[in-house]
């Protein structure tokens, strides 16, 4: 049986910026299981569709989930409102994550706003090898930034409107990293347009990019075709699911024309 | 104990709880989560002579108590199903319903020779996905489009054949009966009802296919009413399905009339439904002194 349900408890939850929430839970079996780049698929109050969330922390060995998630519409904001104490039905850990090879290896990692989260287990697994290039809308959207300082990781902040470190965007603040830095892997997870240039970059260089897709889930789990993103192999192009076959694609297997 | 199998137009089921065709894919997913054998059965994936790529994305949309879809068959076609997946579902000790779909008659006609010597269990005629350009659902709205695909089927399969109905029709019983007078050896309904979204920022539909499949609990009253309507139309046996969620929507499905449910949005919300319907059911038997849980089947008394 690799996926569970199970009811984790919130321990800890706190509001990191404005609509972005901060939960730290109770989930002993996922997060035992868990690896970085994967998701939970959480079921909140009446609503048919539980709603995947990438997993921001984990540590099985005091059974502790963390998951950071931005309020987008009624059901996460029904999961803003939950308190310590209370019970959270989770499904995972779910999709496959981030490739981690060598903790020695030199890892960018790019994330955009709420993309931002599932970039910390890389940054924990690379530690003081770890660039995290994070860009925000601007100041008062900041988020994680102490979390990937803790993590060992250097740390690069963007802005849109330059409220906050660099005014630009984080493929500028990526290509002079990439300029002045070894790097031999590139992580990221964000806006669309934001991770195809990301792509772009890392492969020009001739670096592994791995990109973290978002789509509209069903199940979750692979059975119902509901969320696939465009790939493309030798093969030619397919629509591959975004929940099994990814979340995590290598950048190269994606079709950002589609 | 009572005794759960039920006989489905020949077919044993070890209890009268089916996954629903796509929303279960071939079983190997939900298999991570409960083995597979604990169903009835598994109504696979609808599958088709070629391989299908399917809709664009996006593909779902949340309604109130429910969802639509728009995936559009994406499947790995039939050549696959036998190589690859009916090989698997056959060990795992359930029914393996084949769920066939295709864009012309003879298309159904193939799949229905291809499938004749395979180890399928039973054949489920799709004619009632809505989100496909061609076939599909425009085949199951028609009394005379239904006899004459049931018909050319039936002619070309020794499998037992369950026709999948869809709700977008005026008359549901007058469907069933041109099903059931072509050949029909069950019937299985509700397939979803069209429905659109609209984000209002965008101005532009959720789904990129525009319209998609509404099924959830938002249908199950709908559901049992066709149910109820077909039963008393025919006399092949009915399988319930359409927003059915939990035990108590199984048994007021199976006393409208049905011989077995399909259970299929339910499982997002909660993938463990099938098992908790199972195990319901087989309380709420136990509970009220039945022998047999096919007992259950059309004892609504009406006003």
């Amino acid at each position: 049986m690799r996926y569970t349900q199970e009811t984790a408890k919130l321990l800890n939850k706190s509001e990191l910026a404005h609509g972005i929430y901060s939960f730290v839970l109770s989930a002993p079996a996922i997060a035992g299981a868990a690896s970085a780049g994967q998701f939970v698929n959480v079921l909140c109050g009446g609503y048919q569709l539980r709603r995947p969330i990438s997993i921001a922390g984990f540590d099985g060995g005091l059974h502790i989930l963390r998951l950071v998630f931005e309020v987008r519409g009624k059901g996460t904001a029904w999961l803003a409102e939950r308190e310590p104490g209370e019970a959270i039905d989770l499904v995972g850990p779910l999709g496959h994550g981030f490739p981690l090879a060598d903790p020695s290896k030199k890892a960018a990692l790019v994330g955009g706003g709420i993309g931002t989260p599932p970039l910390l287990p890389p940054a924990r697994f690379y530690g003081a090898n770890a660039t995290a290039i994070t860009g925000f809308r601007s100041g008062s959207a900041v988020i994680l930034q102490a979390d990937f300082a803790a993590a060992g990781a250097k740390t690069v902040l963007c802005t849109d409107d330059g409220t906050a470190g660099f005014h630009g965007f984080t493929t500028q603040a990526l290509e002079r990293h990439l300029a002045e830095n070894p790097c031999d892997v590139v992580y990221t997870c964000g806006p669309r347009p934001m991770m195809r240039g990301v792509a772009r970059l890392a492969e020009e260089r001739g670096i592994p990019c791995y990109v973290s897709m978002e789509e509209r889930m069903g199940c979750g789990v692979g059975a119902c075709l509901g969320c696939v993103c465009q790939t493309k192999d030798k093969d030619g192009p397919h629509r591959t699911r975004v929940c099994l076959n990814g979340p995590v694609f290598d950048s190269r297997e994606v079709d950002w024309d589609a | 104990m009572p005794d759960m199998t039920v006989n489905l137009c020949g077919v044993a089921l070890k209890n009268p709880v089916i996954a629903a065709s796509g929303t279960f894919g071939y079983g190997m997913e939900y298999n991570e989560f409960y083995p597979v054998s604990r169903l009835g059965g598994i109504s696979c994936k609808g599958t088709t002579l070629e391989e299908r790529a399917g809709n664009h994305a996006p593909r779902i949309a949340e309604t109130p108590a429910g969802m639509l879809n728009s995936v559009g068959l994406q499947n790995p076609g039939v050549e696959a199903f036998l190589s690859v997946y009916l090989p698997w579902l056959k060990q795992q000790g359930t029914a393996v319903i084949a769920n066939i779909a295709g864009n012309s008659v003879e298309d159904y006609c193939a799949m229905a020779e291809r499938l004749h010597d395979s180890d399928v269990d039973l054949i489920e005629l799709n004619i009632s996905c809505p989100n496909v350009r061609h076939g599909g659902v425009n085949f199951g709205t028609s009394c005379d489009s239904v006899a004459q695909v049931t018909g050319e089927v039936k002619k070309r399969c020794g499998k037992p054949l369950m026709v999948k109905l869809t709700p977008n029709v005026t008359s549901i019983g007058d469907i069933a009966a041109a099903a059931e007078a072509a050949g029909a050896d069950a019937l299985s309904l509700i397939n979803t009802l069209t429905g659109m979204r609209i984000d209002i920022r965008t101005r532009r539909p959720i789904l990129h296919n525009n319209t998609g499949g509404l099924s959830g609990p938002a249908v199950f009253p709908v559901a049992v009413r066709m149910v109820r309507e077909v039963y008393k139309r025919v006399k092949v046996p009915v399988v319930g399905m359409g927003g059915v969620s939990t035990w108590e929507d199984a048994a007021e499905m199976m006393i409208a009339g049905a011989a077995a449910v399909q259970v299929g949005t339910a499982n997002f919300r909660d993938p463990m439904a099938c098992v908790k319907i199972i195990d319901g059911l087989e309380a709420y038997a136990g509970q009220n002194g039945l022998k047999s849980i096919a007992e259950l089947t059309g004892t609504l008394t009406e006003w």
